[in-house]
């Protein structure tokens, strides 16, 4: 939730007497609030949560934070459209811990306590 | 040319990795405070390739995860009003209150959507005149500057139809509370690369030497947590206590002034409580007077609402240290970190959720199955 993704500008515009932008995170275009990052121009990268670019970054960096995302699967939460998000709710089950740390740190731990007690044997 | 490029990746995180295992000479306890970084750290194994002693702690850096449940039960009785439109970020809709959620109040006829940013609701909010718009703000410092320019433009264009439920929590008073904690032992921090990008990094010196521990400013790829770590590592085996920033490419000291200065505008610190972890003294935003008009909780008075946590939870007697958490009788049945009922099972950091991560709580063959035989 706290992930901020990046993308490049591909256009400058306001909105009134906001500086807007359209960004591009590996495919998917959003509008996004560049008023944070007055330095930021097009065919920058700068990385964006909810929205809201936060801080200007190299492309390589840009590039490769953004497949590690892609991984982890925090693009598809953070940039699901209106309808996607309903969707997976939809089937997702209750849960306090949306992004799943919960259970994967779970899962981890006792897959790392197994490794280190066969290895120990 | 990408093959290559991980390649040589692997390669230095294999170099990393074999320079905190030459460096490290005893046991240490590091928390990295945000869970994006336990996301990587664990999809990535970096856990793993640590030595032995080199304990990873998960910190409380999961907004939802410590949202008190009352607040929750606010905001799905806001947002089952009429002539309500109650917005949100997607990961809220299946967050269970006491008796149900905002999918099921969505489902019961509430008017529930889903944004990707907080101007998005601004938007609703000009576009539904006869309706009200409320933004449910959830978040640590990272999400805060989207809210902060939400109420400000709210208010720069004269809405009365937009208000915003919310929790903010900051980083540096977990930190201290933590450390503060009898119980402690967290050695070292990472601090969160994307909260600083916003912040900076000025507030951490003195907790740095207060409580003569190692800072890092960290980032989310592999190599950035191997270098935070090795970092810290290196830190804690000379005995030093200081704040380094291994995130360079992002973050600097004085972090985002222009949104620093909106923030400081609209919010002011108040005393938060933390689900699971209880009230933390001046560790969250709310509102301040020139904004407190579009404070959702003041625009819509809520009183009499039903918040209980499970009778089946008995988390008042883990507390007390009565019981162990394994002897609860919904300990590991209907109550596990997915579907937590009390508030030690909902922070990775509270007694239940512990024991459960940590499969203490399993005999040595039920660990061994575990990965296959259980599904959280």
């Amino acid at each position: 939730m706290c992930l901020a993704i990046p993308g490049r500008v591909e256009q400058i515009t306001t909105d009134g007497d906001v500086r807007m932008g359209r960004v591009n995170f590996g495919g998917v275009v959003k509008s996004v609030c560049l008023d944070y990052v007055p330095e930021v121009g097009v065919g920058d990268y700068t990385i964006v949560h909810v929205g809201f670019a936060l801080s200007k970054i190299d492309e390589q960096s840009a590039l490769e934070t953004l497949e590690l995302f892609r991984k982890m699967g925090a693009l598809d939460e953070e940039l699901a459209s209106e309808e996607e998000a309903f969707a997976r709710a939809a089937t997702a089950p209750q849960s306090v811990c949306p992004d799943g740390s919960c259970e994967l740190t779970g899962k981890n731990l006792r897959s790392a306590k197994r490794a280190r007690s066969e290895s120990a044997q | 040319m990408k093959y290559l490029t991980e390649f040589r990746n692997g390669e230095i995180a294999q170099r990393m990795a074999r320079e905190i295992h030459q460096v490290a000479t005893r046991p240490w306890k590091i928390m990295e405070v945000c869970g994006g970084q336990t996301h990587s750290i664990i999809r990535n194994g970096i856990d793993q390739m640590l030595p032995e002693g080199i304990e990873m702690i998960h910190g409380p850096g999961c907004p939802v995860c410590v949202t008190p449940l009352a607040l929750i039960d606010k905001a799905l009785a806001i947002a089952a009003q009429p002539g309500v439109i109650f917005c949100s970020f997607g990961d809220m809709l299946r967050v269970p209150g006491t008796d149900s959620d905002l999918f099921q109040v969505k489902g019961c006829g509430g008017d529930i959507r889903v944004v990707y940013s907080p101007l998005d609701a601004v938007e609703l909010a000009v576009k539904n005149p006869d309706k009200q718009v409320v933004f449910f703000g959830v978040g640590f410092e990272t999400t805060a500057p989207a809210n902060a320019m939400s109420v400000h433009l709210a208010k720069r264009r004269g809405l009365k139809n937009f208000s915003l439920l919310v929790s903010h929590v900051l980083v540096p008073p977990a930190i201290e509370a933590i450390m503060s904690s009898p119980e402690n032992k967290v050695q070292a921090f990472l601090a969160a690369g994307h909260v600083c990008s916003v912040m900076g990094f000025w507030e951490y010196p003195p907790l740095a030497d207060k409580f003569q521990i190692p800072i890092v400013v960290t980032g989310f790829e592999p190599l950035d947590l191997l270098d935070g770590i090795r970092r810290a590592v290196i830190q804690l085996e000379k005995g030093e206590h200081r704040v380094e920033n291994a995130y360079e490419r992002i973050v600097t000291y004085a972090g985002n002034l222009q949104a620093q200065e909106l923030l400081a505008e609209v919010f002011e610190v108040t005393d938060r409580a933390w689900r699971g972890i209880g009230v933390i003294l001046n560790s969250g935003w709310r509102l301040n007077d020139h904004y407190r008009a579009f404070d959702a909780e003041e625009r819509f008075q809520i009183t009499g609402i039903h918040t209980e946590e499970s009778p089946l939870c008995k988390s008042g007697d883990v507390l007390r240290g009565a019981i162990k958490p394994a002897e609860c009788p919904a300990f590991g049945k209907e109550c596990s970190p997915r579907h937590p009922l009390g508030a030690t099972m909902v922070s990775s950091e509270g007694a239940c959720a512990a024991y459960f991560n940590y499969g203490r709580f399993m005999s040595a063959e039920d660990l061994a199955g575990a990965g296959t035989a259980r599904s959280l």
